[in-house]
């Protein structure tokens, strides 16, 4: 698109040329365009596509990083695919996704939606800045603050006990069913920042003539919001859902800081059980076997997303 | 803008599939099996050598007794000087095999678990010096865990690390709620240290402060292993000895025991996520009767509980037994690349038997100094926790047996079998068998890839 517009743009600069001259000055531009991409090019490939070759290479080895590799061809995939344990792994990570997708979109969609109508002041700036701080909060921090907001005497218990649910009251992280939903807390609380300013951003970028002629038609503000700002915002859910899907599937820092997949194996998760085999187990073959694999289920969740949201007929 | 934006991608593809052509005509990752790290025996010497020598130590952040010791050999012999990086124990156990691979490998590495080290090739074998300097003359125990054969089982074959420190586990207990419930005396049998973990609940307070976020119940679940079980069968299994098992009835008994202390909760409500510095903090405030630990804490708890704490040795199933304790070496290793083999092991043997640095040693780690038996023990107040657990110490070196931790069997057996089962058991979810079945199976599945 903007390829085109540019050369719209230029045509009068360059009275008429033979068709021929033009085509040839085309293609050469064309290779001009790959020197300014080189280095980008050349970094992402020695940085992204060589470690994942190197990946896939090492996935088909028996390896503890330092002694003789044995090629063992399918095998570590095998063992990750059979293996009960390794599934529930997986499994827990499409858990995950309730609590970094679901309920920051939903809750992002309905902050977003709230401030769109406030006037431009101090309290909407407030709101945004406390939304957005857990994005710039490192997640080692933030695991280790969330460890103390979880424990035994923790804020949490001491509210539940306030509000009068002393009963509920548990040491989050050490019980095995609340483990999980507590640890994927923390990832709604990062996340839901993100999402409610990508959406706030969107919304500013919907025709306020829509809302208007909704609104003489006599649109309460449930109906504007469902017909009118849900379709105007596909493609910014599009790319939260995208985003956050990601950071549930490949989540490592917060659970590696807060629980390291226990008590048992109730939170383990793909990206550390990846880095667990590798640096502590040191089977580098069978980690690269689940990386690979990691990959393939992010792009397999991911790819139909994209081509739901971001269709160019919208 | 479409006949623009193809041959990129064409290109992108092209150079992808390249890559991957060229990388994978390469031959496999890792090292030739032809590497050997064997050095000519007897080529050592124990003679200093007095030109100026830097030696590289790669040690672990928050230990400071090796830097303390070698700023007094540093002023016994002033042309050796040390050039000292430290790690969080984590990241140091997972850059040590990358790290001596390297070309500039250091001196000596803080290394916990030696045997896939050495099976590699990373490792200096030590018996030439274990010859030139005699240390033969060492109790043979306090080497046993640090030789590794040609299978690479541990317990027996060459020497590949020291301990700087060697250490013994037990039972700390408070004092002042030991005689709010009439415990006068530490227990001699596991049924007493049940009573009075009976006595602590019945009395409202903590029977036993533990940490178990990565697995910390194992200290309890060994120290009744230990007792429950012929110590050479643990050992066994702990040096990876071909057809040895944890699934046995002693580990089953002992696993029991825990769950029924659980269920019975002598552990704190959050025992699965409390994380060893607050086990300790909390303990050492007075929280708790009983905490299962090694005598490294000794000379901590020493200043923040002064004559408030107390340690006795894992007590026996039957009185008069032969106390048994788990406990270790803090080992350090050479690196087979290292420039400087004859000046660290000058150093090592230097730090076993020189009088200052073994003071350095108790005072600083609250550890037995290891070294020559006829060597003395350096002296320590007598009212000090840390003369307890040297006291203890000896008591096992004398009468009793040690016994390596069941975590260093295999390197993922802690964090992948261990941590897991117990935590699982403390909770009440799996039965004392499937726990020790679940150990198993993961250090067979460990073993046999």
């Amino acid at each position: 698109m903007t390829l085109t517009h540019q050369e719209a743009g230029r045509t009068p600069e360059r009275p008429a040329s033979a068709p021929r001259a033009r085509r040839g000055r085309r293609s050469r531009r064309r290779w001009a365009h790959l020197v300014y991409v080189a280095p980008a090019l050349l970094m992402y490939g020695f940085f992204v596509l060589k470690p994942l070759v190197t990946s896939v290479q090492y996935s088909l080895y028996d390896w503890n990083g330092i002694g003789p590799a044995t090629w063992v061809g399918l095998d570590n995939y095998r063992r990750v695919l059979t293996d009960p344990d390794q599934l529930s792994i997986v499994g827990h990570a499409f858990e995950l996704i309730i609590f970094f997708t679901a309920v920051p979109v939903f809750l992002g969609l309905v902050a977003a939606a709230l401030m769109h109508g406030l006037p431009q002041g101090s309290f909407s700036t407030v709101a945004r800045t406390v939304l957005f701080i857990p994005q710039v909060i490192p997640l080692v921090a933030a695991g280790i603050v969330w460890d103390w907001v979880y424990s035994s005497d923790g804020i949490a218990n001491q509210l539940l006990s306030a509000v009068g649910l002393g009963g509920v009251t548990r040491p989050w992280l050490a019980d095995f069913s609340a483990a999980l939903p507590a640890v994927g807390l923390i990832g709604s609380w990062v996340m839901l920042g993100l999402c409610t300013l990508l959406l706030l951003t969107g919304i500013n970028k919907i025709d306020p003539s829509l809302y208007e002629a909704a609104r003489i038609d006599g649109a309460n503000r449930f109906r504007e919001f469902v017909h009118i700002t849900l379709p105007g915002l596909r493609r910014e859910i599009g790319v939260c859902v995208t985003v956050t899907m990601i950071a549930a599937l490949a989540s490592f820092d917060i659970i590696y800081i807060s629980t390291q997949g226990g008590p048992g194996r109730s939170t383990m998760v793909p990206g550390v059980e990846i880095y667990r085999l590798a640096f502590t187990q040191r089977e580098i073959g069978q980690a690269s076997a689940m990386a690979v694999i990691l990959m393939v289920l992010v792009l397999v969740t991911i790819v139909p997303i994209q081509r739901l949201t971001q269709r160019s007929d919208a | 803008m479409i006949t623009t934006s193809r041959p990129s991608r064409r290109f992108l593809a092209a150079l992808a599939v390249t890559a991957t052509v060229a990388l994978t005509a390469c031959s496999a990752p890792g090292a030739d099996e032809s590497t050997t790290s064997d050095q000519a025996a007897g080529d050592v010497s124990t003679e200093l050598t007095d030109k100026d020598v830097t030696l590289n130590l790669y040690l672990e952040t928050g230990f400071p007794i090796v830097e303390e010791l070698s700023k007094e050999f540093t002023r016994q012999n002033p042309n050796i000087t040390f050039k000292i990086r430290s790690d969080q124990f984590a990241a140091l156990t997972e850059n040590a095999p990358r790290v001596m691979a390297s070309d500039d490998a250091p001196d000596l590495i803080r290394l916990p678990t030696i045997a896939d080290s050495a099976s590699d090739g990373l490792l200096l074998n030590l018996d030439p010096y274990y010859e030139a300097y005699g240390w033969d003359q060492f109790p043979a125990s306090q080497l046993e865990q640090m030789r590794v054969d040609d299978e690479g089982s541990r317990g027996s074959g060459s020497l590949y690390a020291l301990g700087v420190g060697y250490s013994v586990t037990g039972v700390y207990y408070n004092k002042e709620i030991a005689a709010e419930i009439g415990m006068d005396e530490p227990p001699t049998t596991i049924d007493e240290l049940e009573d009075d973990m009976a006595a602590a609940k019945a009395a409202g307070e903590q029977p036993i402060m533990q940490f178990n976020d990565i697995g910390g119940a194992a200290f309890p679940f060994q120290a009744l292993l230990n007792q429950y079980s012929d110590p050479a069968d643990v050992s066994d299994w702990i040096f990876q000895k071909p057809g040895a098992t944890i699934d046995t009835d002693a580990a089953v008994e002992a696993a029991t025991h825990l769950a029924d202390w659980a269920d019975k909760g002598y552990f704190t409500d959050d025992v699965n996520s409390l994380d060893y510095t607050n086990m300790v903090g909390r303990f050492a405030k007075g929280e708790g009767l009983f905490m299962f630990d090694g005598d490294w804490e000794s000379a901590n708890l020493d200043k923040s509980m002064g004559d408030k704490v107390g340690f006795f040795l894992m007590p026996t199933e039957e009185e008069g037994g032969e106390p048994v304790a788990m406990g270790a070496p803090n080992t350090y290793v050479v690196p087979a690349k290292a420039a400087h083999p004859d000046e660290i092991a000058y150093f090592l043997n230097w730090l076993h038997t020189d009088e200052k640095a073994r003071q350095i040693i108790v005072d600083d780690s609250g550890a037995a100094p290891g070294g020559p038996a006829s060597l003395p023990v350096p002296e320590v107040p007598e009212t000090s926790l840390t003369h307890q657990t040297l006291a203890a110490a000896a008591t096992i070196g004398e009468s009793g047996v040690l016994t390596d931790f069941v975590a260093n069997a295999t390197s993922g057996i802690y964090a992948d079998g261990i941590r897991p089962e117990l935590q699982s058991l403390l909770d009440g979810r799996i039965s004392p068998e499937d726990a020790v079945k679940g150990i198993q199976d993961e250090y067979e599945s460990e073993l046999g890839s």
